[in-house]
């Protein structure tokens, strides 16, 4: 069984217009690095140069926030949902 | 590599659709979007504001202007009949020299820009109000955003006056008179069982799945935040066209920080006012003030908190705009502050004590603040300083129901008067 992501808008040009795609790995970093064997290039749009998440983009495992977690190293496991959401917050 | 954003919308039906706008331009990396319902970045997550291409603006023109925000219609991404179409008319709150707070505090030149006068009571109206106008050149039909309280009240109202479906999204804990307030105007009002980040979230996820639907402060938020440069030129206008020495803000998103910092920049640039200098200050609650702790520890990233303050209109534990308040502060030499929740029933009461100005607790957090800095000589007590209130006590009335209340309960016989001893 393998984890969910949910893509936002902004990414959907590298899954073909999906909203939703599965991907394999037993940390978020691994499962980055699967998504993005089946999406090339789509691992550069979430994390920077430096293997950090960009500043302006929010990851959850689940419904939680990967920065409250272990970050790239927070462990994903089968049948959780990722969701990548641009980071907007303000109301 | 570069990707392209396939169109969701249709373009805006006319070249004046969004006045003297031209552009989307992210923050970060500066790459221009054609205006539409996109508010992130597609290379690098950045967020979007409006470019414009300004004409020559007079301060005869604005001065002639409705007494409401389209006053500065130009200087915003709306059309230039805009004050003509059915919306709240938020604006032109008034601006109060507050010398009794300002001898309290040891001050010389002191004023309030007192935001609860707007429509639904709060600074919010001013920037659905452009969102709205946003909405309706993109297509879009419903009106939608995740709120902490104030916006909710504001989408609410705003979406009735403009005859379109509202749904709005608030945490289940909120205070009841931002549930009800939200609620009276009829759309459709969701409680969500979570804090205001765990429906912010979720707001962007239906977002990204409902074409039709504008949520003022995700996917048309770089419309939406441009209403908030309207504080700052009200301020200057009401200053006689020129600009404070010091301002201080609330920082919940940043958002309003950030934006009357652009509008002061811009009347400056337009010859509207002199480009004097102003420091910019940031108030945040201890309970969620994760700006304040990243300007303290001098660090450029912001670490998300969960928020525990009875300040909830400010209670963003993960402020989207927060690295652009530190920029701000920084670079205008002001800071970012923060007050514990005590330091805020103070702050509310002290206001209205002093000047008959019922704030709600931003507010308190904002008077709290400002006492603070002066205190500790980060503020000027010397230099003329307005501090912005963005709402009305009136919504937060649980924040000092242990603290005031009735002198005597009396009968009602002049005698039981006398014996009361006052």
């Amino acid at each position: 069984m393998a984890v969910t992501v949910r893509v936002p808008t902004i990414l959907r040009t590298y899954t073909g217009g999906e909203s939703q795609v599965t991907a394999e790995g037993a940390t978020l970093n691994e499962l980055l690095d699967s998504l993005d064997a089946s999406y090339p290039g789509i691992k550069g749009k979430i994390v920077d140069d430096q293997g950090e998440l960009r500043r302006f983009v929010n990851v959850y495992v689940g419904n939680d926030d990967v920065r409250f977690l272990d970050g790239l190293d927070t462990p994903t496991a089968d049948g959780t949902q990722v969701s990548v959401i641009p980071a907007v917050a303000g109301g | 590599m570069s990707i392209t954003l396939e169109p969701q919308q249709t373009a805006p039906s006319d070249s004046r659709a969004f006045g003297n706008a031209r552009c989307l331009v992210c923050r970060e990396c500066r790459a221009e979007q054609p205006l539409g319902p996109f508010y992130a970045c597609p290379e690098c997550f950045g967020p979007l504001e409006v470019g414009y291409d300004f004409p020559s603006i007079s301060r005869h023109t604005i001065e002639a202007g409705p007494k409401n925000i389209w006053r500065y219609a130009e200087l915003l991404p709306v059309r230039p009949d805009i004050a003509s179409i059915p919306n709240t008319e938020p604006g032109c709150t008034r601006l109060l020299r507050a010398d009794n707070l300002a001898r309290e505090l040891g001050m010389k030149a002191l004023w309030v820009k007192d935001d609860s006068g707007n429509p639904t009571h709060s600074f919010k109206d001013r920037v659905v109000a452009v969102a709205l106008a946003a909405a309706r050149e993109l297509g879009l039909n419903v009106l939608a955003c995740p709120s902490t309280g104030n916006l909710a009240n504001a989408v609410a109202a705003a979406a009735a006056r403009a005859g379109i479906k509202s749904v709005v999204f608030i945490p289940h804990d909120l205070e009841r008179p931002k549930v009800l307030a939200s609620a009276v105007y009829g759309g459709t009002l969701i409680a969500v069982k979570g804090n205001y980040d765990d429906a912010n979230k979720l707001a962007s996820e239906i977002a990204g799945e409902e074409d039709d639907w504008a949520f003022v402060n995700v996917n048309v938020r770089p419309y939406y935040a441009e209403g908030s440069k309207t504080l700052g030129y009200e301020v200057a206008e009401q200053l006689g066209w020129r600009l404070p020495d010091q301002v201080v803000i609330p920082v919940a998103s940043g958002s309003q920080l950030t934006k009357v910092d652009k509008g002061f920049a811009e009347l400056g640039r337009l010859g509207l006012v002199e480009q004097t200098p102003y420091k910019i200050f940031g108030a945040q609650a201890e309970g969620c003030s994760p700006v304040a702790t990243a300007f303290r520890e001098r660090r450029d990233v912001i670490r998300p908190v969960k928020p525990d303050t009875i300040a909830k209109s400010l209670a963003i534990g993960n402020p989207a705009d927060g690295p652009y308040v530190l920029d701000v502060c920084r670079r205008t030499g002001g800071a970012v502050e923060a007050v514990t929740d005590d330091e805020v029933r103070d702050g509310i009461q002290l206001l209205a004590r002093s000047e008959g100005i019922f704030a709600e607790t931003a507010g308190g957090v904002t008077v709290a603040t400002l006492k603070k800095l002066v205190d500790c000589g980060h503020l000027d007590p010397d230099a003329e300083t307005v501090v912005i209130n963005t709402g009305d006590g009136l919504k937060t009335l649980d924040a000092v129901a242990d603290r005031v209340g009735p002198a005597a309960t009396i009968e009602p016989t002049y005698p039981a008067f006398v014996a009361t001893g006052l």
